[in-house]
């Protein structure tokens, strides 16, 4: 076995897997209507290809990726295109986002497919370049296009590819029903990225919550002696990248830098499913695991659901929610999840689970109070900041204080609000913050090309002037060389 | 701040809170205070609720007079705690006036001026203790011999009314010194410890804390295991007791090594005076010593030194109030210089650059080890 090295920091959250753990993956019933944000990625919008009225088959290309970081959009099923328009975001804002909306037919025609080439025939380039072609993104919440860290790894000499299964994330169980349903597929997976990074070895790292989940991997990478499944101490956030990474090497991504610094690529276990199904069948990233789960929903379940369908839908299947319980409607895991402004938005590629909470367990009977100082927030942090110290500024409204602590450091995992006796809502200082210094910079930017602009009129006035001046002296010494000639010719 | 608090991640909590972690060092010295009160009686039992319904009484008007929710202030109970230390650190049978005036400027001076809980620098308790002893001395260091309840020698309910009260003199034989105090004034008149201490000190009594002394400082048992149930608890961490009475213990080895018949022996300096209730319960107080771990070593480092120091060459036989508060004063510079090593930087906060050697380590550490388990 590989020593590990462990992280600093963290917190113990009940993990309440058993609510959804036991539940084998079923596939949502297909809903009429299906609502695909071109924006569900790190990066630019894609750009449609379809017009309203369109009938498109299943895997049909319907918006491409625009500029270098971004992703192509697939119809999640066949149907006809309805609309192009603005739709609800799955975010607090609750700001509507341009989506394409589709019209389900039921028929789940396929795009026609040529017969795909052996991966392991193809270069390590072309591999890359499927995966990006494909739409997949990072599902374990950080939705970075894969083709773009895959090319980038190989450039900078990645020596281990880490597939995330960690899943620390309470309530989740999207992954560990993946790894124990369709290990072959994530080994298999596992292996063409090997290929595509060039690399040597490959490490599925799980947390010891999951012990049949480990098991199953194991038995199913037993052939693949590059491949190692290793069990972590299941501690939050374990399964954060700068984490793992430091918990798999003892390295630590520099600030500011790569993780590939390090010599370590993180994927997550259902990016690298999605990279099977994509060079082994030609199948695009249109569906995912989502867990629906919380003490507000009447029967928790681990569902494969098409992209774009609604969190309605899903929770109808589910039995529906208590809505006099529910306190809190997530998009993700209570730690880091975006509280959803209602339940008409749709699943999105990065949707890992969709929670309804109950007041007990959101932890919401508390109104926070003063700070006392004890530390725990310090004690908990795993980037090592000073969280109390953080919040103490911005609450001063010392925005650039807050920035000299380490607030770009900060990745909001939330361990710090989680474990402070004060219930201080830390990492919402840390978003108000992050936001104003936003404001500033972009206000800096406005009154630098003013005063560029205030310069260049200045510079012009100045180079009339002289323009002026000069043509003026020309004159004269014109005039007075006239003179003198003529005084020459005098003589 | 247009932050609002109920949209934004976590959406968990771990359910402690601060009333909890008050609450949790309360009952941690039920037992020293139970035993102070049944060693030294009524009187004793009088002051405890005499300061702690000063201090409660106290930190309700001030919250009242700046307009915050009284309710939540008083339930935090910190101000309850703040309360029952200031009356443990007393002579048991100090008059009334000595809890209230101490209780007072505790709550007062020592917190709300500074704007109430977890802004006060010094620690409240340590701080009124501290104007006690420069404003009252005689009050403040009449100590009484044991005189537990329902023995014969044990003062009525009546009688106990009149030492809180009324001008009650001690006779002869009621008092003594403490043993520090006595080790001290021998010392003084250049007597060596080998005989002033016999007869005076047995480290059996002074561990179970049948001696005179604070009302609620005698028993270092009962404070040590208070305090150890509050390490597991995780209410408190280790850096700071550990620290600190490891230091005391080193510097009174040394000396006493050196010079057994003037420095008094390690097992006396830890049983004695107020070193285990400040290692456990004064120096840990969160609000006033520093947040991170390597500082709260320094900080301990640096009560241990004060307490040793003052104690054999200050002008007071006890040092832990003034060495707590002398620390309280250095904790948030201790803060500034000791500060955990962010994730990704350097010591001095700049990006760290992954070492080559490590990562080539990092690259090749897997074919040292033995393969799939
Ligand atoms: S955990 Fe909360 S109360 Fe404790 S120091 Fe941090 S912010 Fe303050
Ligand atoms: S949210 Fe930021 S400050 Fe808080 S524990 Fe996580 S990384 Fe540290």
């Amino acid at each position: 076995m590989m020593r590990l090295h462990g992280f600093r920091g963290g917190v113990h959250p009940p993990g309440q897997k058993h609510l959804s753990a036991e539940r084998p993956i079923e596939s949502l019933p297909l809903p009429p209507r299906l609502y695909i944000p071109l924006q569900q990625h790190a990066g630019a919008p894609a750009l449609p290809v379809v017009t309203a009225g369109q009938r498109v088959a299943k895997g049909e290309l319907i918006a491409r990726e625009h500029g270098v970081t971004s992703a192509p959009l697939h119809a999640p099923s066949s149907g006809t295109v309805a609309a192009i328009g603005d739709f609800t975001a799955p975010h607090a804002s609750g700001l509507p986002l341009p989506a394409i909306i589709l019209d389900t037919d039921g028929e789940e025609r396929w795009i026609e497919s040529k017969p795909l080439p052996d991966p392991f025939s193809l270069s390590p380039e072309e591999v890359a370049c499927q995966v990006g072609a494909a739409g997949i993104v990072g599902m374990g919440g950080a939705n970075f296009p894969a083709a773009v860290k895959l090319s980038k790894a190989r450039q900078a000499g990645v020596h281990t590819l880490v597939v995330n299964g960690a899943e620390c994330e309470p309530y989740v169980t999207c992954d560990d029903r993946l790894m124990r349903e369709r290990a072959e597929a994530i080994i298999d997976g596992t292996a063409i990225m090997l290929h595509a990074l060039q690399a040597p070895r490959a490490l599925i790292a799980i947390e010891d919550n999951k012990p049949e989940a480990i098991q199953i991997m194991r038995d199913a990478c037993r052939q693949d002696a590059r491949i190692e499944v290793l069990s972590l101490a299941s501690r939050y956030p374990a399964g954060s990248a700068k984490q793992l990474i430091q918990s798999l090497s003892g390295l630590e991504t520099p600030s500011g830098g790569r993780g590939t610094d390090t010599g370590l690529l993180v994927h997550n276990v259902g990016t690298v499913y999605s990279a099977h199904r994509a060079l082994r069948y030609g199948q695009p990233l249109i569906s995912r695991i989502v867990t629906v789960s919380g003490g507000a929903v009447a029967e928790p379940r681990n569902l494969e659901v098409p992209l774009g369908a609604l969190v309605a839908d899903l929770l109808n299947y589910c039995g529906g929610i208590a809505r006099e319980d529910c306190a809190r409607l997530l998009m993700g895991g209570p730690m880091m999840g975006q509280p959803l402004p209602g339940i008409e938005v749709p699943v999105i590629k990065g949707t890992n689970g969709i929670l309804a909470l109950t007041a007990a367990e959101a932890g919401e009977a508390h109104p926070s109070s003063p700070c006392i100082r004890c530390g725990r927030c310090v004690e908990v942090c795993p980037m090592g900041l000073l969280p109390l110290e953080m919040s103490k500024r911005a609450h001063h409204e010392d925005w650039l204080g807050v920035q000299s602590l380490g607030l770009s450091d900060c990745m909001s995992c939330g361990s710090c609000a989680y474990a402070c006796p004060s219930h201080i809502p830390l990492p919402q200082y840390f978003a108000f913050a992050r936001g104003k210094l936003a404001e500033q910079r972009r206000e800096e930017r406005k009154s630098t090309h003013i005063r560029a602009l205030m310069e260049q009129r200045q510079a012009r006035f100045e180079r009339q002037a002289r323009a002026k001046a000069e043509a003026a002296a020309k004159r004269k010494a014109a005039k007075k060389s006239r003179a003198v000639m003529v005084e020459e010719d005098d003589e | 701040m247009k932050v609002n608090p109920l949209a934004g991640a976590p959406h968990a909590h771990d359910g402690d809170s601060v009333s909890r972690l008050m609450g949790r060092v309360l009952l941690a010295l039920l037992p020293a205070t139970v035993y102070g009160a049944v060693l030294f009686g009524w009187p004793a039992l009088n002051l405890l609720v005499i300061t702690v319904l000063v201090c409660l009484g106290c930190e309700a008007g001030c919250l009242w007079l700046a307009g915050r929710s009284v309710r939540q202030g008083i339930m935090d109970g910190s101000a309850l705690l703040t309360g029952v230390l200031l009356a443990l650190s007393l002579p048991p049978w100090a008059p009334w006036w000595i809890g209230a005036i101490g209780g007072g400027f505790a709550i007062v001076a020592g917190k709300q001026v500074f704007g109430g809980t977890g802004q006060n620098i010094f620690n409240p308790a340590m701080l009124a203790r501290v104007m006690l002893l420069v404003s009252f001395p005689v009050e403040m260091t009449t100590w009484l011999e044991p005189h537990p309840w329902l023995s014969g020698s044990a003062p009525s309910f009546l009688e106990g009314l009149q030492v809180t009260f009324g001008h009650f003199t001690f006779t002869d034989g009621m008092t003594g010194a403490t043993i520090l105090g006595h080790a001290r004034t021998e010392l003084v008149m250049n007597h060596p410890l080998s005989q002033a201490l016999p007869g005076h000190y047995q480290p059996g009594f002074a561990a179970i804390g049948w001696t005179g002394g604070s009302l609620g400082e005698t028993s270092a048992v009962l404070i040590l295991l208070g305090g150890l149930w509050l390490l597991w608890q995780r209410a408190i961490t280790w850096e700071i007791p550990a620290a600190m009475l490891s230091t005391v213990l080193v510097l009174a080895s040394v000396f006493h090594w050196v010079n057994p018949e003037r420095f008094a022996d390690p097992v006396l300096h830890l049983l004695s005076g107020s070193l285990m209730l400040g290692a456990f319960f004064i120096a840990t107080d969160p609000v006033t010593s520093p947040v991170a771990r390597i500082g709260q070593v320094v900080f301990g480092i640096g009560c241990g030194a004060l307490v040793y120091i003052i104690r054999t060459w200050g002008g007071y036989p006890e040092g832990v109030a003034f060495a707590a508060v002398l620390m309280n004063a250095a904790a948030p510079l201790i803060d500034h210089y000791f500060r955990p090593r962010a994730y990704g930087r350097t010591w001095r906060g700049q990006p760290r650059p992954v070492p080559e050697r490590a990562k080539k380590r990092a690259a090749v550490s897997r074919d040292s080890g033995s393969g799939p388990a």
